[in-house]
């Protein structure tokens, strides 16, 4: 303290030109720099955190879109898959899915041959560990559904297995295959030949998109159909369910609703909700929906239940401000010409309100869309491969949700799960991108200023 | 006659009774409208109303309280003598239940289930085919409760339907025999609309309610199993399904607090510096795009959150912290986690603070500039200060966020319960716990099961003091310069 002298202008004295900056100056102005730079770099930490965790997912998912498939003729061979030659269907249906291996094993085997492809040190009994477990099941179906193909030889695409489709995306490697039952180094050599030969290729997976989960062995089969599927069945109860309750109660208590200890109540009741963490909701749905109410698990309509539930005070509160932005003139004006309160609500405040309603809805439905941990409760987690029925009934069906086969494959030992995590990641920020840019849209093109 | 079907005839119905309403009301001032209390829709829309709405309401009440009375005849059935040491009559209902399920769902795809009841054996082989595991073979008395299940289940199916759609007629009957010329349609429309406005905003009130009422039931039912003074100073975690299970829920609260504080550690200096340059340094246009993108961190799901923890940052923290440090071989840590948690928590903070630094008025920032501070002086000596417990309302609120989280935790902090002061070690927390004990089969007998609505509790008491504090904080704050 005794360093400065009393009169500041002592300190201002020594300077020799305004124009030169004192040393206190100076140092206020170094932090004033600083403080600014910290400012700059949080924005910056915050920003390269949404890049790195983009990156991280896209880099990851991505491969799984394409995926290995191997094309050959395959000669349905009558007198293995119809002992009895009647084709009649209970006879069709005992050749077993390892009988259509032999199948596959055999046909690749003749192709192998027939391009004149060296099959190294590879037996022609291990051909069939080339080809994705689930391919004899495809061609069983496919033969079970049109008896008339047997006896024919068809062009058919199978899947390779997920250590060549691996080995294509570089997560196996010749080094990790020798030490893999499940391929060989060999194998990996030949499936480069088979490639050459074009017999083997990379090709867009539109089955990702469409097929069912798969089991914990077949990774390169997994798909998302069915948690597609639950998804939007889900998103279709929360909508009829959560946009008119939602509005309602918005309307009841922005339009109607006396100040009394009721209302307070319910506003309150409103407010808390907001911030009830999502797993408490699992565990209402769980307790009321399926344990005392018995409804099914894994169904979509306890999730959609259950979401709904958590949607409502996300759509109630941009409801409300929406409903507030529209100027007492409409009102005063629609009353003044004679309209009922409900009439002027119906007729002018909600389509005046609508864009506002709108866009607060699908930002509460992507949020629901995108939920976890409510679901996991109420037995979302099933392994499902069976697609729900249609609506109504089927939303009482066992099904899955993207985000909870997200986290299902997660779990899972084979590293081909990551990346068809990571995938189904993508697409659902795909939908949550689509969603949000409708609401943005709608807020652009309706939003109004009074 | 399953839900759908009947659905549709109720509509159906409801749009008959709108038109014959309507066209009775208009018959009967032959044509001449302005005879007519109200518009002729208003005769056709309360006909409609007074038919479906009456309707759905029983069809949904059905649903959720059938149950109830359906159980209490089987459960009366199951023998207490055949029951396997350790089930109560509760436990085997719940066997019953799955038998049945399993059953209609056999009869919807058209087997033939009559041979099945009459042998054991066969019944569990086909169950299982369907995809319904049994441990043990159905018992003879747990068939009966099955069957008994199954028939009171046709016939409360049977009674709903005849009862919905009677009530339908009904309240057809009546509203189309209210309607004359006189009848003030209008009214009794709006009046009609008012009710169900109101009862819509009943389902907030009893969603609390839900919420509360099973977390209590059930904490109840589970404190009368374990003692309460274990599960809240017992410092292990160690649930076993055989019985003798210690279930102290310290270690899980160590293990939320510690990720929750990390989290707060990384999100709270990053979101404040950036809502005070955005606030007090960025130009417009810089803003317009800046503040968007880092609100999308807030708009992704915590699943994206939690496979980014789990494959990215998880391996990253072990290969070149953990192990180099010697403090850890594993990926899933309090650390990984936290930081996790802390990048999607930043927006919370940073939009909030935002908000909060912009209500300050201009006029104490003009104050301490024209007094010659610089602009870091005024906003670290004036606007912070004024701003101070809106920004502490912001973190509380952060930090429930943080403690409600789940799948950041799940995929990225372990399942060890643990006390441990290692950052980089495996704990867990409480929403990790809720999602093991109730994952999968769930008997709602054993305390290891019930023991997760006594943390849901907590949690929600937990989380919703915080946000009260934080409201209650903000709210006075605002107050100040208004």
């Amino acid at each position: 303290m005794t360093a400065r002298p009393l009169n500041p202008r002592a300190a201002l004295d020594t300077r020799e030109s305004l124009l030169v900056q004192d040393p206190r100056t100076k140092a206020r102005n170094a932090t004033e720099k600083r403080f600014r730079a910290y400012g700059l770099t949080a924005i910056v930490v915050a920003l390269l955190a949404l890049v790195w965790l983009l990156v991280s997912i896209f880099g990851n998912g991505l491969p799984a879109f394409r995926q290995t498939f191997m094309t050959f003729p395959v000669t349905l061979d009558a007198a293995l898959l119809d002992k009895g030659g009647k084709r009649d269907p209970a006879d069709l249906a005992k050749a077993t899915t390892f009988t259509y291996g032999k199948v596959l094993a055999t046909s690749l085997g003749a192709e192998v041959t027939a391009k004149g492809i060296d099959l190294g040190a590879v037996q022609p009994k291990d051909l069939i560990k080339m080809i994705s477990e689930e391919s004899p099941a495809t061609l069983r179906n496919l033969v079970l559904a049109d008896p008339s193909l047997i006896g024919t030889t068809i062009d058919f695409t199978v899947l390779a297995s997920g250590r060549i489709d691996g080995y294509y995306k570089g997560r196996v490697t010749m080094e990790s295959a020798a030490l893999d039952k499940n391929i060989s180094p060999d194998q990996l050599a030949l499936a480069d030949r088979l490639k050459t030969a074009g017999v083997l290729g990379m090709k867009f997976n539109a089955g990702f998109l469409t097929m069912p989960d798969a089991s914990d062995k077949r990774p390169e089969a997994a798909g998302l159909g069915v948690a597609i599927v639950g998804s939007l069945y889900m998103m279709f109860v929360v909508l009829i369910l959560a946009l008119p309750i939602g509005v309602a109660t918005s309307v009841y208590l922005e339009e109607f609703a006396p100040q009394n200890k009721f209302t307070d109540l319910i506003e309150v009741n409103i407010a808390n909700l907001a911030a009830v963490p999502s797993i408490v909701y699992g565990i209402l749905g769980l307790a009321i929906f399926i344990n005392f109410a018995g409804l099914p698990q894994s169904a979509p309509i306890v999730g959609g239940l259950v979401l709904t539930l958590m949607t409502l005070p996300r759509i109630i509160i941009p409801t409300r401000a929406a409903l507030k932005a529209v100027p007492p003139s409409i009102r005063d004006a629609a009353l003044g010409v004679g309209a009922s309160r409900l009439q002027t609500i119906t007729h002018h405040v909600l389509p005046l309100a609508m864009p506002g309603i709108l866009t607060g809805t699908i930002i509460g439905l992507a949020q629901a869309l995108g939920e976890t941990a409510p679901l996991l409760l109420i037995g979302m987690v099933a392994f499902v491969r069976d697609f729900p029925g249609a609506p109504p009934d089927g939303l009482f069906d066992p099904a899955a949700a993207l985000p909870v086969q997200i986290y299902n494959w997660t779990q899972r030992g084979d590293p081909g799960f990551v990346e068809r995590a990571s995938g189904a990641i993508i697409v659902l920020l795909v939908f949550l991108i689509a969603m949000n840019a409708v609401a943005i849209y709608f807020r652009r093109k309706f939003e109004r200023r009074w | 006659m399953s839900i759908g079907l009947l659905s549709l005839i109720i509509l159906v119905l409801a749009a008959l009774g709108y038109v014959i309403g309507r066209r009775k009301a208009v018959g009967q001032v032959e044509g001449d409208i302005r005879k007519l209390h109200s518009l002729p829709p208003f005769y056709g829309r309360i006909t409609a109303l007074l038919t479906a709405v009456p309707a759905f309401f029983l069809i949904a009440a059905w649903l959720l309280a059938q149950p109830l009375f359906l159980e209490n005849k089987a459960i009366s059935l199951i023998d207490p003598a055949e029951l396997p040491a350790g089930k109560s009559a509760e436990l085997m209902m719940a066997d019953v239940r799955r038998v049945a399920a399993g059953l209609n769902m056999l009869e919807a795809r058209g087997d033939e289930v009559g041979p099945l009841l009459a042998s054991p054996t066969a019944l569990k082989t086909a169950l299982n085919g369907a995809g319904v595991v049994l441990e043990t073979e159905p018992t003879p008395s747990t068939l009966a409760a099955t069957a008994a299940l199954r028939d009171a289940g046709d016939t409360s199916r049977l009674a709903m339907t005849g009862a919905a759609l009677l009530l339908a007629l009904a309240g057809l009957a009546f509203g189309f025999s209210r309607i004359n010329p006189e009848y003030r349609a209008r009214n009794a429309t709006e009046q009609f609309a008012m009710w169900l406005l109101m009862t819509s905003s009943l389902i907030a009130v009893l969603t609390t309610v839900g919420i509360v009422g099973s977390l209590l039931f059930e904490s109840i039912h589970f404190f009368r199993l374990y003692p309460a003074s274990e599960f809240f100073f017992s410092t292990t975690w160690k649930p076993q399904f055989g019985g003798g299970s210690s279930l102290g829920i310290l270690p899980l609260l160590w293990g939320t607090l510690y990720v929750s504080v990390i989290a707060l550690v990384v999100a709270v200096p990053i979101g404040l510096m950036s809502a005070i340059y955005l606030a007090e340094y960025a130009s417009r246009s810089t803003r317009a795009w800046v503040k968007p993108a880092i609100e999308i961190l807030a708009g992704i799901p915590t699943i994206v959150y939690g496979l980014f923890a789990l494959i990215t940052v998880g391996p990253l923290l072990r290969d070149y912290f953990a192990s180099p440090l010697g403090l850890g071989t594993s990926s899933s840590s309090v650390m990984t986690a936290g930081l996790v948690m802390g990048i999607m928590v930043i927006p919370f903070v940073s939009s909030l603070s935002d908000d909060i630094i912009n209500a300050v008025p201009q006029s104490l920032r003009d104050g301490s500039l024209g007094l010659g501070a610089t602009p870091s002086e005024t906003i670290k000596q004036v606007v912070i200060p004024a701003a101070l417990p809106g920004i502490v309302g912001a973190v509380l609120l952060a930090a429930s966020r943080a403690i409600g989280e789940t799948m950041i935790v799940v995929l990225g902090a372990g399942a060890a319960a643990q006390l441990s002061m290692n950052p980089f070690e495996a704990m867990t927390t409480v929403t990790v716990k809720i999602v093991s004990q109730l994952t999968g089969d769930t008997e709602f007998a054993s305390p290891e099961t019930l023991v997760a609505f006594a943390l849901g509790l907590t949690l929600f008491c937990l989380t919703l003091a915080l946000n009260i504090i934080a409201l209650v904080i903000v709210r006075k704050y605002r107050e100040q310069y208004e």
